[in-house]
This record gives structure tokens, sequence and C-alpha cells, in this order.
């Protein structure tokens, strides 16, 4: 017990012992006798806390007793920051929130602007299906994540590396489109940041016909897979009123038996057009998320394949330059960079084109007063977004309604009376990015 | 705000913010011409009946079940707004527990899901400074309904709604946090996002930005407040 590294005090509190790993008979030991009750501080630096949550556990034996969560080790100020840049640029931080899906909190944020601008139908065609895409391939690859590192937290290593790995070429989809596999800042208000590059619709065929069997390697490790189910059925249960009184959205709602889905009961960026399916369990616990996640991703498969077959030339910005982002990126030699036909047009031809491209980078473009909240089906639920302005050329308020804030309040719900173990499988269940969370 | 500029077409109630100059800084020697432009920041104007889509079916359901919960039309909503196909119901900070109530429990509304309730600063609107915004989302009926309530800074009290939709626990810890709003009856309102110990509340508008030091010459950035920029 004299470890250097992991010492024991005395605090007004009671004694505190720090835990390492293998010692937990020696913790057990020296805490017998005199402690009446043992509160157990899980996190925030712990590989199975799911990023930097902290779960402050109170334990009678392995029971939990009580299970409450610290949160806010990750808030970075990014709604404030908005408030000081331009209505363009609060794409970059917007996307930095739920950094497992950031295609999902560009497009919530450009939905509400565009709103605001009053130019929702002007979006072009090609534009929305590109939104589309991108944010169901985004929801594969939040997916994965969520398999793998659930996997990972439940000791199925296995799952992890599948999940990781296949993740991996849908990440390379995105570097392929937008030139970044995270935080890309792809979806601008009006439209996409650029058009696809040449040989990307091959490549995301190829990459969704090879998908599926890659990932029924998972699911044939886990669906039926009898240590699976034994530690993940029947555990961290919250039933259909549970799920309404606390706000939980997303794939825990739907495993309770109801079809809530967003791109369904209130469509946006045309997914009235696309043919899918709600995937729904009935045994709202963690096996039936498991289930609903792994079913979900096919369904995603699918809508960007019907993405694919209405891809048809066009824009993909408004047409109203005052609103559209003047410049172009392209692929050269030395990289990717400023299209040097736009430089050309702006520096050589046209003193106007100079101006007008200075005017909207640095300037950038009003919005009218007013606040709009726009909602869309991320991965983890309901991402809403309430978006205030004053008419300046910047955001006065933007608020993000994350599901991963709201439905980790439901930690105390799935984890009291359960087994300590079990608390990681629930948490796991819930598929918190603190990113998102903390904000 | 003795003299306040319309702009042409804009029906005029409320102001929140007059801005002056284009540049938000001043005394930096602002040579472009534009120091004595004015601009207002007004408040979308109230909406009168009919109200469209399915606007008047909540006003109506609200209208006839508020008297069941202690509670009237008048005596609850300020004014209701609809702007943006979005209707927002300005409800007294009284009977916000009341209208959520109503909201929750009348068949004919039914909002079982509360998103949340989100804060915003206005530090010209005099007397009602601090806005919390609630959003509603009906599943049964698959509606969207905002209530709006404003208090004075001096006195930042609204009743906590957490008793009818417990989802609003961590939501309204975080626009304590952030906005210094203290909601009435919440069991536990302390600050979530920031550390205990935390002095003032960073979303409010008058919050004091820091600049960055640089090395050079003792030299800083300016807080992003006070920097030149197009407002």
């Amino acid at each position: 017990m004299s470890d250097t590294y992991a010492p024991t005090y005395e605090t007004t509190e009671g004694r505190v012992h720090t835990v390492m790993g293998q010692d937990w008979d020696s913790v057990l030991g020296a805490a017998q006798g005199q402690a009446e009750r043992v509160v157990v501080n899980m996190g925030p630096q712990h590989p199975s806390t799911h990023g930097v949550l902290r779960l402050i556990l109170e334990l009678e034996g392995e029971t939990v007793t009580e299970a409450r969560c610290g949160i806010g080790y990750l808030h970075t100020g990014i709604e404030k920051n908005l408030e000081y840049r331009t209505w363009t640029q609060g794409v970059t931080f917007v996307t930095r929130m739920d950094y497992l899906s950031p295609f999902f909190n560009e497009t919530a944020y450009c939905l509400g602007v565009e709103k605001l601008l009053g130019i929702t139908d002007q979006i072009p065609e090609r534009a929305q299906i590109i939104r589309v895409m991108m944010m169901e391939l985004n929801r594969v690859s939040s997916h994965l994540v969520a398999l793998a590192t659930g996997g990972m937290e439940l000791g199925a290593l296995t799952a992890m590396i599948f999940g990781f790995r296949e993740r991996e070429s849908v990440l390379d989809l995105f570097e392929l489109v937008t030139g970044l596999r995270m935080n890309s800042a792809y979806i601008r208000p009006g439209g996409v940041a650029q058009d696809l590059p040449a040989g990307a619709e091959k490549q995301i065929r190829d990459t969704i016909m090879a998908l599926p069997r890659r990932m029924k390697d998972t699911a044939d490790m886990l669906v039926d897979n009898s240590i699976w189910m034994a530690r993940t059925s029947g555990i961290g249960k919250l039933d259909l009123a549970g799920c309404m009184a606390l706000g939980v959205t997303g794939p825990v709602l739907r495993a309770t038996g109801l079809p809530q889905d967003l791109r369904k009961s209130a469509p946006y960026s045309g997914y009235e057009n696309y043919e899918f399916d709600v995937m729904t369990q009935t045994t709202a616990d963690s096996y039936g998320r498991f289930l609903i996640r792994l079913t979900e991703m096919g369904q995603s498969l699918n809508i960007v394949e019907q993405c694919l077959d209405r891809l048809q030339p066009g824009p993909v910005m408004v047409e109203d330059k005052k609103i559209a982002w003047p410049a172009q990126l392209s692929i050269g030699s030395d990289g990717q960079g400023n299209s040097l036909d736009h430089i050309r047009h702006i520096m050589g031809e046209s003193m106007e084109a100079l101006i007008h491209h200075f005017k909207l980078v640095t300037e950038g473009f009003q919005v009218p007063a007013g606040q709009v909240y726009s909602a869309v089906e991320s991965p983890r639920g309901e991402l809403g977004v309430h978006i205030v302005s004053d008419g300046s050329t910047r955001p006065y308020r933007v608020h993000y309604r994350d599901p991963s804030f709201t439905n980790l309040q439901a930690v105390a719900a799935m984890c009291e009376g359960g087994q300590i173990a079990d608390v990681i499988a629930a948490v796991a269940s819930i598929d918190p990015v603190m990113g998102g969370v903390d904000r | 705000m003795s003299e306040v500029v319309v702009p042409a077409g804009q029906p005029l109630l409320e102001v929140t913010a007059v801005n002056q100059g284009m540049f938000g800084a001043s005394g930096s020697g602002d040579t472009s011409g534009f120091g004595g432009l004015v601009t207002v920041v007004p408040v979308p104007v109230a909406s009168a009946r009919p109200f469209g889509s399915y606007f008047d079916v909540i006003a109506d359901e609200l209208q006839a079940a508020l008297p069941d919960f202690d509670s009237t039309w008048d005596k609850a909503i300020e004014k209701v707004v609809v702007d943006r196909d979005e209707l927002t119901l300005h409800v007294r900070p009284s009977e916000l527990v009341a209208v959520a109530k109503t909201l929750r429990d009348e068949p004919g509304l039914r909002f079982e899901l509360c998103l949340g309730v989100s804060g915003v600063h206005y530090p010209g609107h005099d007397g009602r400074e601090m806005h919390a915004v609630y959003q509603f989302r009906s599943i049964t009926h698959n509606r969207l309904v905002r209530v709006e309530v404003s208090v004075p800074d001096s006195n930042p009290h609204v009743p906590s709604i957490m008793s009818i939709y417990p989802t609003n626990d961590w939501h309204e810890r975080e626009t304590y946090d952030f906005f210094g709003i203290i909601f009435d009856g919440h069991p536990h309102l302390i600050r979530i996002m920031m550390p205990d110990d935390w002095q003032g509340h960073p979303q409010r508008k008058d919050y004091p930005l820091g600049g960055v030091p640089v090395e050079y010459k003792g030299a800083t950035i300016p807080p992003p407040d006070t920097r030149r920029s197009y407002s």
C-alpha cells in the first residue's frame, strides 16, 4: 500500500485510496472495519468510462447503490467562441463538438442558419444528396466506434479491432471527399464546401459494397455469443416512460419499441425521398441497443447507395452570391489548396470578384434577426440547435442540445441496484461522446 | 434609446440592442466613415390569429386547458410569435410550471419530450435581460413548440420545471452555470460544466474575455470583444 504513485491519504470525508488495478483485494482489506460505505470515483481518466467521464459510484459490496456522473472535463466553450466568428466560420467550431459525428453537428447548424436566412428551399439538390450521403456514412462510422469501444470495455477486444478497421475505410472516404478524416467543416451554410472529387463516387460505391461482408464478421462474433449476451442482456434497462421523462432519444429510445426517428417524423435535407426502415427492439436493454446499432448501419449503407443512384451533376452551393462561399479548393501537385482558376479570376481578371471575395471571407454575410430551432437525428438521438441572430454577421447565441448530454442523465436510472461491472455495459450502451456532452 | 431608427418594412415593438458604427471597437482611429451608422436589433413582432399550420390547434388547446391547471391564457401568455414557421409562446415566469404541466398532460397537446432549456442574454433589453428558451416536442402529434420566459437581470428567478420534465435537471444546471439564471425549486442547482469554484457566468454578454499575452515587447492580443471587427 505504500505505492509512490497511488498513495493513501486522509481527508475530511474519510480515507482516500487510489486504485491502480490488480490491487482491489489490498484496498478492500485496508478499507474493511472502518468504512461504512465505499464511494468509488471511476474516471475521468479511465479507459472504460468512454472518454473523460467521471462516474461516482456508491457501493455495497459489488452492488451499486448510487451512481452519479461528473462532467465538464472537456468543456471548451465552443458555443461562446461562435459568437465571435462569422456564420460560416461557425461550422469549423461546431464540427468539433461531438467528434464522432461531425457531419451531423455541421448539418444541424447549417439547417438552422439557412432557416434564418430563408433559403432552405434554395439549397441545390446535389448538395442535399451529398449531405445525406455524408451523414449516413458518418452514422456507420459512429456506430462502428460505439460497437468497437463498447466491445473493448466488456473485454471483447476483437470487436474493437474489427470496428476500428471498418471505420477506417469510412474515414478514408471522408478524407477523399473533404480532405480531412474528421472535423472537416465540409457542410456550409448554403450547401457544401466543394463538389465530390473525381473518382469519389466509385470509391464510395466500392466501400459500401465491401462493408456489409466485413461488418458481418462483427455480427457473427457477437450477436449469438453467449458471453456477449450474458454481459448485455437485461443490463441497463430503461423503459419507454423512463426515456420520455429523462428526454432520452436515439437507439436507447428505439430499444423500447418506439420508432421515433426525426428522419421519418420531421424530414430534412430530403430524407422523405429515401427508403429505409426505423430499427426497433423491445428489450429496452444494452443488448437491444447493440442490435439496433448493428441493423441501423445496414439501413445507412442502403441510403448511401440510393444517394449515389440519385446524384446528378449540378451546383453544390446556393446561387445567391451574397451568401455562397466564393473560394474553391482543388488538389494540386503540392497538395490541397485554393483553386488556381479562382485565384487567376480574382487576381487577374475581375476587381469586383476580388472585392466580393474579400468582403464575404472577412466580413461574412448578415443573417436577419430572429431565432430558430433545427434538429437532426444523430447516431445518438435528437441533436438540436437553437440559434439566435441579432441581424449581424455573427451568431448572437448558439445552443446545442446534444443527445449525449441528455442521455447521460439516465446513468443513475440504469445502474443503481446493479453490479459494478454492469455499469460499464450500461454506459457503453448509451454511447456518450464527451466532446458533445461538454462542448 | 430616445430615438430609434426603424428599418424599412420592419414593424418594431421592442428593441433589444442598438449598435453604433461599423466596427466594434472605438478609439482605434476608424477612418472608414461608417462610424455614424446606427443599427437597431428588434424583437420579432407578436402575431395575431390565425397563426397558421398546427399553431392554432396548440393555442386553442392551451387556452381551453389552462384553467384546469390553475392558470388562464391571459394570465400566462404575454405574446405569441410565429416566425420562420416556428411557434414561440412568451410565458410569464410565474405561470411557467402550469404551462409546462398543461403541455405535457393535456391529451390534445401531449408534449412528451422537453428538449431542454437554453439561455440568451440581451443586455439592452431593459427589465428582461435574461431569457430562458425551452423547446418541447410532441411525438404523439408530431409537433414542436417553443416557450420563452424573460426575467430581469437584477432578479433572475425562473421556476424549475424539473418536477414535470426530469430531463431538465442537467439543462437547468447548465443554464444556471452559463447565465446565472436561478431555477427555483431545482433540488441541486450547482455548476455542471465550469469548476465548482468558478466566478461569474461565462456565456453572459458582459462576461470579461481574456486577451492573449504574446512575448513581444509586452504586447497582448486584445480580447475578441474589443478587437476591431465588423458587426
